[in-house]
């Protein structure tokens, strides 16, 4: 932390221009459509090693006899996987001649949003120049993580340097073969992140700053493995609260997390994908397999904002392994119009004591529904586990849905399991409360849903939290009822 | 048979004799069955429930009869209806005079009044099961505007080798009539018998009623019941389930509220012994505002039993202004007993006020403490403290007699007294 957007201006004026970025690579186009082939071909083009082609492979064959699950309480078409290019090198993206020709609604938002001039102009891919000048930003960075032994790089380059690392953690919480579109991210995955902090270090900045930067040009099927070693701590944070405009319609990310003895890993992800317009047409798939495993004493923290995306369909879970081992779930999924999400975590305890923790707060607004999904399950060695279950969902229109379905299960008679779950709107008493005290019904309504998920905003670092309290503001805008 | 032929339904149904009457509604029933299949696991709604237990085995229809007093409710005036192995004892029932109430066979009756109230609801294989099989069943009216004199008992007894009882009865409370069903099940030297029940009812406007449904069988028999609730405008429906006994028992309980009004209550009490499964699945349908449900179910799981408990509510758009509490609490006594609950809520209206809440642990190890302290043994502390979860939802069972009849009941099986 401490690190504040003058500083990012600051450096990005000092630093050097040190990379090139500009060969031309725009021709690196995959032809549309899944085969071995393809396969064999993204393989070569990031120069990968016989295993990992192998794991590829293994999982297409894999995917190719799964079919698509449709439990989910959502509907959607679903994706045409012969029409997708699962290969096209990062294009420089350049979308707008100059900051005036960008989008004004855009440009309002990110104002409102508190975002820096010139990160706004990133985001909208206008100064191109910017982008090329963050990958030095990024390598300032690196040889601060470096000299702690951290390894933080995108995930091709971790094959290349690492390979024992990314062939020891990879698929070793989400296998290759463990549902449908992991399944197919296995087998297709482009790129994504590494992380690695060794025995004992705390890494001393939220890996967030960095990764803004990283973002631009995110693949469509990423995969991101966080490896923290014994002792040691990383807070993460993935995703944006700019809105991110995106061609790519299905995103199936895999994320993994490895939390080893006494270690701690906090992720958190703000996601503000494209939702669709108003009538609902387009918009992002977003089903992501996210899982960590704890080992004896460890902690994985999810906290997710989830904002954007047509359709969120993902589960954040921990397997609780090790004695001890703590996991925690804060989430906040804001829908609305047409929007969709079938979201909530899994917390699987097989170790003694272990602790569990899931706070979530959906928010439903237009015609949009809202779910929570989750399962606890406490296995028959998993003494004295105990877990706390709190889901509420607020209504904000009559069109609107909000569901819940917790499964809960347990097999060990010294487990203590609490689940509650209420469904309800703005109440008018409050409303007129707000009102009568010269606060208009669009801030009253701010205020309250603030309030209401102060508890998941609580965990975000400090500056997320701020960007994320005005996201929602922004993402319920015009959508009383 | 034909009809279903080449799969596991068809073999399990094999032996079977269609019996008389309702010759059309059946021939549907074995129509619809055909190409179906028991649910697995991977079935989301039988996904806690192996039922391989029972379709791994056949069983047979078999009229027998036999003495029915130990199962008659003490000092409860009522009209009592024996069914023993699903087929009516005549002989073996009373009906007391003078009541306004009006008692017919089902299978006696004409289709029609399948069609108006069910329609809805999704049928399974067991339930179409018994549709085709219905042995027997009452078709049970009051009258509009009058209160039944007597509770109506259903008392079915199971027995005999792999026997199978298909019952089904419909309850016609009409505009404004109130009457209390009492319906109990019970075993007597069976080995593996199959309970295959279908309960419905439509509940008019202004009507009120109570059902107190018991299971008690010997830990030997399978207990599948599939139960159909439609409630009118400003109706009253409560149901206690009770659930003692049965190795594998399915309650499924679909309330269907299609009106303003109303008010609705599910209470119920499982206990798992032996390698027993107990699995309580409801599901409150609110198609209609302004309306109260109100579902309360405890369990406690010891030895190596499962306890199943999955409920659902649903508040449809424009059902405005309801009111849905759900509230699931088990204990676990054993190390290898199971629980898994799932309650769920869909609400598709924004003006409500649903809530539910689960929770699993076992007993206050403090409160264990404090009654040895003050002399009791850990077996009678456990207990005392045991009745005293389950007693919370038996308290809501208004009927002082058959209340009585419950506690006795406790206090055979469990040594518990409330």
């Amino acid at each position: 932390m401490g690190y504040t957007e003058e500083e990012l201006a600051k450096d990005l004026e000092n630093s050097e221009y040190k990379f090139g970025f500009t060969t031309n690579i725009e021709s690196d186009r995959a032809p549309n459509g899944i085969n071995e082939d393809i396969i064999r071909f993204i393989s070569a083009k990031k120069e990968e090693p016989e295993w990992l082609l192998e794991y590829r492979l293994n999982a297409y064959k894999a995917w190719r006899q799964m079919t698509e699950p449709e439990w989910a309480h959502i509907h959607y078409e679903k994706p045409q996987f012969e029409d997708i290019c699962y290969y096209a090198a990062p294009k420089q993206t350049k979308k707008y001649e100059s900051w005036d020709d960008v989008d004004p609604e855009m440009k309002e938002t990110m104002k409102k949003l508190g975002i820096s001039m010139e990160e706004q102009k990133r985001l909208t891919g206008t100064a191109v120049d910017f982008v090329m000048d963050s990958v030095s930003v990024a390598t300032s960075f690196k040889a601060k993580l470096k000299e702690l032994g951290i390894i933080f790089c995108s995930f091709s380059e971790a094959v290349q340097e690492h390979p024992e690392l990314v062939k020891k953690y990879m698929g070793s919480v989400v296998p290759s073969k463990d549902n449908f579109y992991a399944a197919l991210n296995s087998a297709v995955f482009t790129d994504g992140s590494f992380c690695y902090i060794p025995k004992g270090v705390r890494c001393p900045m939220e890996l967030s700053t960095y990764f803004r930067i990283n973002e631009g040009g995110t693949g469509q099927f990423e995969r991101t493995l966080v490896v923290a070693d014994e002792g040691s701590y990383v807070s993460y944070l993935e995703g944006c609260t700019a809105p991110m405009r995106d061609e790519n319609q299905l995103h199936a990310a895999v994320v993994e997390l490895i939390a080893l003895d006494n270690a701690e890993i906090k992720y958190s992800t703000v996601q503000n994908w494209y939702p669709g317009d108003k009538n609902g047409k387009g918009g992002v798939y977003n089903f992501v397999t996210k899982r960590g495993i704890c080992e004896k004493n460890a902690k994985i923290s999810w906290t997710q904002v989830e904002t954007g995306s047509a359709v969120t369909w993902k589960y954040p879970s921990c397997i609780l392994k090790g004695d001890n081992s703590v996991g925690e779930f804060y989430s906040v999924a804001v829908t609305n119009n047409f929007q969709q999400a079938d979201t909530g975590t899994k917390m699987i305890h097989l170790g003694k004591n272990t602790k569990s923790t899931i706070i979530s707060k959906g928010i439903s607004a237009g015609q949009s529904h809202n779910s929570y999904r989750g399962l606890v399950q406490i296995h028959a060695n998993a003494d004295n586990a105990r877990n706390f279950s709190q889901c509420d969902s607020l209504l904000m229109t009559d069109r609107s849905g909000a569901h819940t379905f917790p499964y809960i299960e347990c097999k060990n008679n010294s487990a203590k399991i609490e689940h509650e779950a209420t469904t309800s709107k703005i109440g008018e008493d409050q409303i007129f409360y707000c009102l009568q005290r010269g606060i208009s019904e669009e801030k009253a309504i701010s205020l309250i849903v603030n309030g209401y998920c102060k508890e998941v905003l609580n965990q975000l670092p400090m500056e997320f939290a701020v960007e994320a309290q005005k996201l929602l503001e922004i993402s319920l805008e015009n959508s009383v009822g | 048979m034909e009809a279903v032929a080449n799969s596991k339904v068809s073999a399990f149904v094999e032996n079977w004799s269609l019996p008389a009457g309702n010759e059309t509604l059946r021939a549907e029933a074995l129509q619809a069955l055909k190409g179906m299949d028991f649910p697995t696991t991977r079935v989301e709604d039988w996904k806690y429930t192996r039922i391989t237990r029972i379709t791994n085995k056949t069983f047979h229809q078999s009229a027998m009869t036999l003495d029915v007093k130990p199962y008659i409710i003490p000092n409860l005036e009522a009209h009592v209806l024996v069914f023993v192995n699903g087929y009516f004892q005549k002989n073996l029932s009373t009906i007391l005079e003078g009541d306004v109430i009006t008692i017919a066979d089902v299978n006696d009756l004409d289709n029609s009044y399948y069609t108006n109230v069910l329609e809805d609801v999704d049928e399974n294989v067991f339930s179409l099961m018994n549709k085709a099989f219905a042995t027997a069943g009452v078709y049970l009216t009051i009258p509009k505007n009058q209160k039944a004199a007597y509770p109506i008992h259903l008392l079915h007894v199971s027995t005999g080798e792999r026997t199978v009882a298909n019952v089904r009865h419909f309850i016609q409370a009409e505009t404004g009539s109130k009457a209390e069903v009492f319906a109990t099940f019970h075993s007597e030297g069976a080995n593996d018998a199959l309970v295959n029940v279908v309960f419905e009812g439509h509940i008019q406007e202004n009507a009120k009623l109570t059902i107190n449904k018991l299971q008690s069988e010997e830990q030997s028999t399978f207990h599948i019941a599939n139960e159909i609730f439609v409630q009118d405008p400003s109706s009253n429906f409560e149901i206690n389930t009770i659930t003692i006994g049965g190795l594998l028992v399915r309650n499924g309980l679909n309330i269907l509220v299609e009106g303003e009004n109303c008010y609705t209550e599910l209470n119920g009490v499982y206990l798992g012994k032996g390698k027993q499964l107990l699995d309580n699945h409801t599901f409150v349908d609110h198609l209609f505002g302004n309306c109260t449900s109100s579902e309360t179910y405890k369990g406690v799981m010891d030895d190596q039993s499962i306890g199943v408990f999955n409920g659902k509510v649903v508040v449809r758009q424009d059902a405005q202004k309801i009111q849905a509490y759900q509230s699931n609490g088990n204990v676990l006594l054993s190390e290898q007993a199971t629980v898994n609950s799932k309650p769920e809520l869909e609400i598709y209206a924004d003006d409500v006020r649903c809530s539910h809440g689960s929770t699993t642990g076992q007993l206050d190890e403090q409160a264990v403490f404090y009654l040895r302290a003050r002399g009791l043994s850990e077996k009678k502390a456990k207990e005392l403290l045991v009745s005293a979860f389950i007693g919370e939802v038996l308290e809501k069972v208004d009927n002082a007699t058959y209340r009585a009849y419950v506690d006795e009941l406790f206090w055979q099986k469990f040594g518990w007294q409330f």
